[in-house]
């Protein structure tokens, strides 16, 4: 897809570095020339929104860490401080904390985006698979950084999901006194999920390259799932087309963000979060952050501790197996009819599942848990693999351009505009 | 790629200002992040309050003694010169210094008996001695720095050595006689 | 679409029944606390600085008897935004407590006057200590207690809450527990320390009722009347907005600084919506006259 470099250097000294570093060539053909299919809707735009979080996340991260205290002791104060005494402190903490929710949002859209359209379909399989990683990296990241202010949640939040590993058989015991550095969460734990805390961002970022590289290798999916089949056709220049668009979606973005950040700051958090952790005094009712709701009710629908860890690690793994376990040809649920349904099923499920997690751990909560687990995975054992085999897709179109014109020829395929019409705004 | 460029002609300066527009905005929201990011780096809050006068009793530092003290995590010198060291101070020739200053600007006046110093080096920030009785005082009575040779007089004065300038005179006043405040 | 609406329909079923089952069986006990009109409320919301000043008194005369806050420094108050007290007024107020400060030369602790750059003194020296006293209790410090207490909003009220900006669940929450003392229902017998209250989870709390009418004494207004009524519920909405100022001293220049990134936010996406209205008119599908 991306062809031959265009990149023509104009000065002396870009031919110089031309022809030592061809940086500015892959800068220029990365995201300058690089062509993007020209139907490409607003669920688009939010690979360049995660890409601006991680790094509000990281420069937010790392200015935190210079007045951050990790230690069990002095851990809750330093936040404190940082939310009193240092100069915009409490803005800067409060972009890290609710970043974190809005990070999660970004990347619930984004996965159901390539779920929806099938951007986890060949040739995507392995950019389908990073994504998967930097998924998983997210959370161990926002679960250690939710330690770290050292408070009610954070202490036993640690607790509970450090015990998780001690379903393991036979070394699970070790494995969790390896990761406290003790008898129990304590200082050691806090000073070490600090650390990690601070190394693995930078790893996902690492991830996020190879990720963006792959996406460049293969080209943008599309709604229609129609591969790209004539550049010129099809596709236009990167900049200043899907620049300016995402720009114009950063910014509507950055709005509900900074609503969260200076109106309801504390909004998407716990209240619990904000008494001193206390070994001796477990909250009442103890929940993780929203977005790991839903893997949370899996966990409590199995009454067996092991069967509970490794379904809650099924849920998470199972994603990465969706290549293979979707069996259509067509991409785009645009075209099919019963998937779709089963796609929206399936995302009310995951709603459902998160409002699961959050109720306590009694009936009919936990039946209800079961179903909807059991719903879960019925999307990726039963839904997609059968549906491939039995399931009439609709008439794809010819080509990204024939959808693009035919739309505006007044729908010239009812087909494609009854799909369509059921869709955001899929022109911009 | 499909870029026709015929249907952009007209109304070319609306455009130029939507997009000049455009940039300025995006260029003052960069300068508006930046600024929360460069303020956190100054002193908090609670450094600044932290660094409000103190008051320091000169009863129990005897003649020809000298006690420490930090102010803004800085360390003071206080010195109870004897009659001597205040003689020879004075009696030095201003202009032949390499940082030139009478002992007369660097005390209070009719208290001339007290000095007070910033005990940092001038030259490199090391710790001059001479403060306790007993350590090294250098070629001049006043304060030795052992890091690279620096030699200051009974008045805190840049004598021999690499340092630049005299040790400086942090602000400060007496309450009473016994009693000064610095800050 | 049947398949989802029929799934939609079943979901949307199970969480209206469900969501029924009364919330409080889950928090053991405790009726929801009603909701107070705060002058901190909602957007524009900033504190009223006479009755930070008032809740200060309530707190220093009551509260602080065996509650600490330790996070809160006396220099806070005279900071913008807070109760604006004079800095002449804080290094008063600071002085009237005592503060452990040492060791000496001769290795010893201490007692001088605060200053403004100390911290609340804790009323007990370690939490052993604050429970012998308070038969068992503790007396939580109070520094962000107003943020550290909620009660659960339930569906759909909690959705709603992101449009209304309700987020004053910790202050409804404290002042009507500060007023929710009541007898406890017949048959039920209470410990020695132990009292009954209509709004506390599990109903029974070991702080006994500590505000009462007249109790204390607010500063006379030009006519020689109290500026506020010197009523335990004035007391309790007094010192809940003081304390949600000590959990939250920024909150007026959150706020402020928001009403401004927001309003910039949205017209610089205005403006972005419109060059990229203009730039995408470039290609011939979009060009004026095709649609």
């Amino acid at each position: 897809m991306s062809g031959p470099s265009t990149y023509v250097p104009k000065w002396g000294i870009a031919k110089w570095m031309d022809a030592r570093l061809p940086l500015p060539r892959m800068v220029y053909d990365s995201f300058i020339a690089y062509p993007v299919p020209r139907n490409l809707n607003y669920f688009w735009t939010f690979g360049g929104i995660l890409m601006l979080m991680l790094v509000s996340q990281i420069i937010t991260g790392v200015v935190l860490a210079m007045h951050y205290t990790p230690h069990s002791t002095l851990a809750f104060n330093s936040v404190e401080s940082i939310m009193r005494d240092v100069e915009y402190g409490w803005l800067i903490r409060y972009m890290h904390s609710t970043g974190a929710s809005f990070f999660f949002i970004a990347v619930y859209i984004h996965i159901f985006r390539g779920l929806y359209y099938g951007s986890y379909k060949a040739p995507r399989e392995v950019l389908w698979i990073l994504g998967c990683i930097i998924f998983l990296l997210m959370m161990a990241t926002a679960f250690m950084g939710y330690v770290l202010p050292w408070g009610q949640m954070s202490f036993w939040g640690a607790t509970v999901i450090t015990n998780l590993f001690s379903a393991i058989p036979l070394v699970g015991e070790t494995i969790v006194t390896f990761l406290w550095g003790g008898y129990s969460v304590d200082n050691p734990t806090l000073t070490r999920f600090f650390s990690l805390h601070f190394l693995l961002p930078f790893m996902i970022f690492g991830v996020v390259i190879l990720h963006v590289w792959a996406l460049h290798v293969t080209g943008q999916n599309n709604p229609t799932g129609v591969e790209v089949k004539a550049v010129q056709k099809d596709t236009v220049p990167f900049t200043p087309y899907a620049t300016i668009k995402d720009a114009f979606a950063m910014i509507c973005f950055f709005v509900v963000f900074s609503y969260f950040i200076f109106y309801m700051p504390n909004y998407l958090g716990h209240a619990d979060n904000y008494v001193q952790a206390n070994p001796a005094v477990t909250p009442p009712h103890i929940v993780p952050e929203w977005y790991f709701l839903p893997f949370y009710a899996i966990l409590r629908a199995v009454p067996d501790k092991l069967g509970g860890v490794m379904l809650m690690g099924a849920a998470v793994v199972i994603l990465a197996f969706l290549p293979w376990l979707d069996t259509s040809k067509v991409k785009s649920m645009r075209y099919r009819p019963l998937a779709r349904q089963c796609f929206w099923a399936f995302a009310v499920t995951c709603v459902v599942l998160g409002w699961l997690g959050s109720r306590p751990a009694e009936q009919p909560y936990v039946l209800l848990s079961q179903i909807f687990s059991a719903l879960y995975f019925a999307y990726f054992l039963i839904a997609l693999p059968l549906l491939g085999l039995f399931e009439t897709p609709n008439k794809l179109p010819g080509s990204i351009a024939e959808s693009v014109l035919s739309k505006i020829k007044g729908g010239s395929a009812a087909a494609v505009g009854a799909a369509a019409a059921s869709e955001p705004n899929t022109k911009g | 790629m499909a870029e026709a460029k015929a249907t952009q002609a007209g109304e070319p300066t609306r455009r130029d200002m939507l997009f000049l527009a455009t940039g300025v905005m995006g260029a003052a929201g960069v300068v508006g992040v930046a600024v929360p990011f460069i303020r956190q780096l100054a002193p908090n809050a609670q450094t600044i309050a932290t660094g409000a006068p103190i008051e320091v009793d000169l009863t129990p530092i005897a003649e020809g003694q000298g006690i420490k003290m930090f102010w803004r995590g800085k360390l003071i010198f206080v010195r109870n010169r004897s009659k001597a060291e205040v003689e020879e101070a004075q009696k030095v020739n201003v202009a032949s210094l390499p940082d030139p200053q009478a002992d007369s600007a660097r005390v209070k006046p009719g208290k001339e008996q007290w000095l007070v110093l910033y005990g940092a080096c001038t030259h490199l920030g090391c710790i001059p001695g001479g403060s306790a009785v007993g350590e090294v005082r250098g070629d001049y009575g006043g304060w030795f720095c052992p890091c690279h040779g620096s030699h200051y007089d009974t008045s805190g004065r840049i004598r021999k050595g690499p340092a630049p300038a005299n040790l400086p005179v942090p602000p400060y006043a007496f309450l009473n006689d016994s009693k000064i405040r610095i800050g | 679409m049947n398949l989802f609406r029929t799934t939609l329909a079943a979901c949307a079923a199970i969480i209206i029944g469900t969501a029924a089952i009364p919330a409080a069986q889950a928090a053991g006990g405790g009726t929801k606390p009603p909701e107070y009109p705060w002058s901190f409320d909602g957007p524009f919301g900033t504190f009223d600085r006479a009755q930070l000043q008032r809740g200060y008194k309530v707190f220093r005369e009551v509260c602080s008897a065996c509650h600490a806050m330790g996070l809160v420094r006396f220099r806070n108050l005279s900071q913008k935004g807070g109760p604006e007290f004079t800095e002449a007024q804080v290094r008063a107020l600071a002085a009237d407590f005592k503060i452990m400060d040492g060791p000496n030369e001769q290795g010893e602790m201490f007692e001088r006057p605060g200053r403004p750059s100390d911290a609340f003194p804790k009323p007990f020296p370690n939490e052993q200590a604050a429970r012998a006293a308070n038969g068992g209790a503790y007396p939580p410090d109070m520094s962000v207690l107003a943020k550290a207490r909620n009660y659960e909003r339930g569906f759909p009220l909690f959705l709603f809450d992101i449009l209304t900006q309700y987020q004053e669940g910790g202050p409804d929450y404290i002042k009507a527990v500060m007023t929710g003392y009541e007898d406890p229902p017949a048959g039920t017998t209470l410990q020695p320390g132990q009292n009954w209250n209509k709004y506390m989870p599990g109903n029974i709390i070991a702080m006994p009722n500590v505000l009462n009418d007249g109790q204390i004494e607010y500063p006379k207004g030009p006519d020689g009347k109290p500026s506020a009524p010197e009523t335990a519920k004035q007391y309790a909405a007094d010192v809940t907005a003081f304390l949600v100022w000590a959990a939250e001293p920024h909150m007026e220049q959150r706020k402020r600084i928001g009403f401004q990134v927001i309003v910039f936010l949205t017209l610089f996406a205005g403006l972005l919506y419109f060059t990229k209205k203009r730039i995408w008119s470039r290609l011939p599908e979009h060009a004026p006259g095709t649609h």
